[in-house]
Order: C-alpha cells, then structure tokens, then sequence
C-alpha cells in the first residue's frame, strides 16, 4: 500500500480550556486533490499549524510522505510547501529576492536555486514580475508568488489555508485551476482548507470540519449525493 | 534538490544573513540613524561634557585620557544595543507580517534558525562600529592600530549578547505597539545605568546603589569588554559576565520560540 502523501490520526489541540481540534483523523493520498471544509473558526488553521509544527503536536501521530512530524521533523517538513492563509512573502524584497530566500532555508545552493526560481516563476505565470517588489503586486499575483514559494524545494504535499480569501473571481479560479494543474502534471498533493463549496469537485476528496470535528471523510461526490450545500448544512447547521 | 550534510545548514545561515543584508541595504536611514546616533553623542555630547567630566587614569588607559576617547567604547556598545534591538523589532514585524511562519517552516532545528538570525544581525552591527570607529579616528579617538582587530572578537560576543536580548525580548512582545516600552524600560535605562558614559568609580561617588545597579548591568559589561579590547587588554570578569549573560539570553529565546509554547506565531483560528 502507498503511504499517504498526509496522515493525521487521533490530533487533538487545546488553547488553555477551548478545544481547538478533537480526536481529528484524515489522510490525504498521493496526487489527490483534498478539500478541508470549514467555516471561520472550525479549526483549519489549527490543523495547518500543526501539521507545520508552528504548534507542537502533543496528542496523535501527523506523518507526511511517511515521516513522523515529531520524532522526525526535518524530512516531514522538507516535503511541505505551505500557502499561508496570510501574506508570508517580504513586502521589501522582489519576488525573486523572497524565493532565493526560501531556497535557502531549504537549503538549496544558489546556482540551483537560481535555476529553479525561473521554472517556478513560469509555472505560475509570473515570469515577467521577477524583479517586482512583492508590495508592487496586485492580490492574485501575490498568491501566485506565494504558490511559487511554496513549490520551489519541490515538496511532495501543498497546504494551502484558505488560498483564495481576498482575491476576485478571476484571480481565484486561475490560483485555483494552477493548484490542480500542479496535481495533475507534476504529481504533488493538496490539502485545499476553504469555506467556499464552489472550490470543490464532485471528484475531490472532501474532509468536512466542524467546531474541532471531523464529520464527513470521503469523496464529495459521496455527501449527499454531491448536494454539497445540503450536506453541509445537514452535517454541520450552519448554512454554507 | 537540497544540499547534503553541513553545505546545506551553510546554505540556510548564507541565506538568512543575505535577506538581513538586503533588509539593511534597502533601508538606508536605519544605516545612517545608526551612525548619526553615536557620532552626535561623540560631537556633541562628548565635546560639551570634556570640561565638566574630568577622569583620573582608569584601566585599561595608561594616562589621562580626553572624555572623548573614554566615551567611544561606550558608544560602540550603544550601535550593538540599538542594532539588537532593532533586530528584537524586526522579529516582531515579521510576526505580525507573517514573514516569521516562512522562517519558522524550515526544515532545520529552530535554535538553528534563531542563532543563524542573531550572527546576521550582528554581523551588520560590526560593520556600523568599525565605520563609527573610522569616523572616530579622524576626530582624534586613536586607539592602538592593533586594537581595530583585538575589539572584532569583543564586538562579535557583546553583539551576540545584546542580540539575543533582542531575541528573548521579541519572544515576549506580542504587537510593535508595545516596542515604545522597550524603548523606555530597556535600552534608556540599560545605557544610562552602565560604564559607557561616567567610570563606575564615578556612580559610587554620587550613589552606591546606582553604582551597584550599573556593575549588575550586562550592558557595563559589553562596554568593558570593547574597552579592554580596544587597548589590548582583555577584561576577564567581563567576558565571563558576557558569555553568561549569552547563554542566558539564547537559551530563554530558543525556549520561547519552541513550538511547544507556541509563542512563535500569534494564535489564530480558522
């Protein structure tokens, strides 16, 4: 059997009595596209920063690509890339500038990372803003250079926390549509966190969070008959 | 894709270093803020007090020296606390930015990432010194030639000391609001409570408590290590004081960046 591209088993995570997360098990397989839906405050974020050990994990097992977040966290976040709900890029540097930076915390020796800085940057189809400061972008350009960050070590699973918050209807389909361009030619896998049903394909695998739980796993196909808004409602009682 | 072994853990400190760098590059009034600084305490300040202040011989001076030449290793020290403290700040910002998660996401050990932050930060801060030092030079401050090189190890741990202050400071300040107060509880009363403007012999003469508060001070301690060094001589108290006070600093900053505190990032749900 394949090692999952993400394992979450039994993570709970707790601010002093507030229950962030209870009891969360999910997996994401290699090369699938997996949607975390949730409303604000149903702990996506929590889970990304675990899963990114900007928390540390003290309940449960997070494994990725097959490493143990906590006994092994080198390899695990080596094969992450992360998109952050936020802006995480250095407004006062060029885009060009950030990503060799993050080469670097990879690791990855300049004349390489030099290299990989054009190939990403043409994934995404921001060639030509290279030597833009990152303050210079509009908000969909800036989320395409937060997608190249991410992707510039090569890493086997993408997180993205809410990737299309704040940006227009075009900008979000293009991040999005590149998100699965990405799964389907160069073979990485996705953890996508939304509130957004539009987001999700009848053939994604959806894992639905609610107040710390998870209460659906599975295709999304599969949730009420694809009928996402009925089964969200049905699930959760909250109107999506 | 990443280097293998040791090349890749010098890969990751070039790489913070070089973005610190950019970060100063780009802001060219914080390089110049920095040497307006002491250079006005050195023309100004300096000249106004020379008559006032009179200094009977004090190690490591063989002589009589002018309050000028006295005030220099202090003003060396005040670069470091300030450039520390401007790193504390940068920390903070990139916190609030979010700048700090892509830091903090490197698949190297936190400490690591910490300690490659601070020696950048340092680095920059010897470079300002040796640009006041040579500014100095030509306003008569002529310490021995030798000691230009004797001070880089003095610079190197006082910088070191002072930065992770900054650092265990930045682990503790949740917004750059609250940095006014670092400002008045930490760097005013850090530099004017230590041995960079008045000998120590003098504080006793006014207050023997201040002048206990200011052999406490870690800070008097960073200056007479740059002192001593600067005229060749090596002062060993402070260099324990020094080092201690580093290990500290370092390790309550390595301690409050553990994900385990989760003080590393502001909490936020989603």
């Amino acid at each position: 059997m394949t090692t999952p591209a993400l394992s979450v088993q039994n993570v709970s995570h707790s601010f002093g009595a507030f229950r962030a997360l209870d009891d969360v098990s999910l997996t994401v397989p290699r090369g699938s596209f997996t949607a975390l839906l949730g409303v604000n405050g149903a702990g996506k974020t929590t889970l990304f920063n675990l899963i990114t050990r900007l928390y540390a994990n003290r309940s449960g097992v997070i494994e990725v690509a097959g490493h143990d977040l906590r006994r092994d966290p080198g390899p695990a976040l080596r094969r992450l890339g992360v998109v952050f709900q936020s802006r995480a890029l250095d407004a006062d540097l060029t885009v060009q500038q950030n990503l060799m930076y993050h080469a670097a915390l990879h690791g990855i020796p300049r004349s390489k990372a030099r290299a990989r800085v054009v190939e990403v940057l043409a994934q995404v189809d921001l060639s030509d803003k290279a030597g833009a400061k990152v303050s210079a972008l509009s908000g969909g350009q800036v989320r395409r250079a937060e997608i190249s960050r991410a992707l510039i070590h090569r890493p086997e699973l993408l997180l993205l926390d809410e990737a299309t918050v704040g940006l227009d209807v075009k900008s979000r389909a293009e991040v999005l549509s590149l998100t699965r361009w990405l799964i389907a030619e160069q073979g990485v896998s996705a953890l996508w966190a939304t509130h957004i049903l539009d987001e999700i394909a009848p053939s994604d695998r959806l894992v639905i969070l609610h107040r710390g739980r998870v209460l659906f796993a599975g295709l999304a196909r599969d949730a009420a008959d694809g009928d996402l808004t009925r089964a969200f409602l049905e699930l959760t009682g909250v109107p999506a | 894709m990443s280097a293998s072994g040791m090349s890749g853990w010098w890969v990751a400190f070039a790489g913070i270093s070089r973005r610190e760098t950019l970060r100063f590059v780009n802001q060219r009034g914080r390089f110049l803020a920095a040497l307006v600084r002491p250079l006005v305490w050195l023309f100004i300040f300096a000249a106004g007090f020379r008559a006032v202040l009179g200094l009977s011989i004090t190690a490591p001076y063989q002589t009589y020296v002018l309050y000028e030449v006295y005030v220099t290793p202090g003003l060396c020290a005040m670069i470091q606390l300030f450039n520390g403290m401007q790193s504390s700040l940068s920390m903070v910002y990139d916190r609030e930015t979010g700048a700090m998660r892509t830091l903090l996401v490197s698949p190297y050990p936190r400490w690591f990432l910490l300690a490659s932050k601070l020696v950048a930060g340092v680095i920059v801060s010897i470079i300002q010194v040796y640009t006041f030092l040579l500014i100095a030079w030509f306003w008569g401050i002529h310490p021995p030639l030798a000691g230009f090189l004797a001070v880089l190890p003095a610079l190197l741990l006082s910088g070191l000391m002072l930065g992770a202050m900054g650092l265990f400071l930045s682990s503790a300040i949740r917004q750059l609001e609250n940095f006014a107060g670092v400002m008045n509880f930490v760097i005013f009363p850090m530099f004017f409570a230590s041995s960079a403007l008045y000998p120590l012999w003098r504080m006793r003469e006014s207050s023997v408590l201040l002048h206990d508060i200011c052999a406490l001070n870690p800070f008097t301690h960073s200056v007479e290590l740059i002192r001593f060094a600067l005229y060749l001589q090596v002062n060993w108290l402070s260099l324990g004081v020094v080092l201690g006070c580093l290990a500290l600093f370092f390790g309550g900053a390595v301690l409050m960046y553990d994900p385990g505190r989760g003080l590393g990032i502001r909490r936020k749900g989603g």
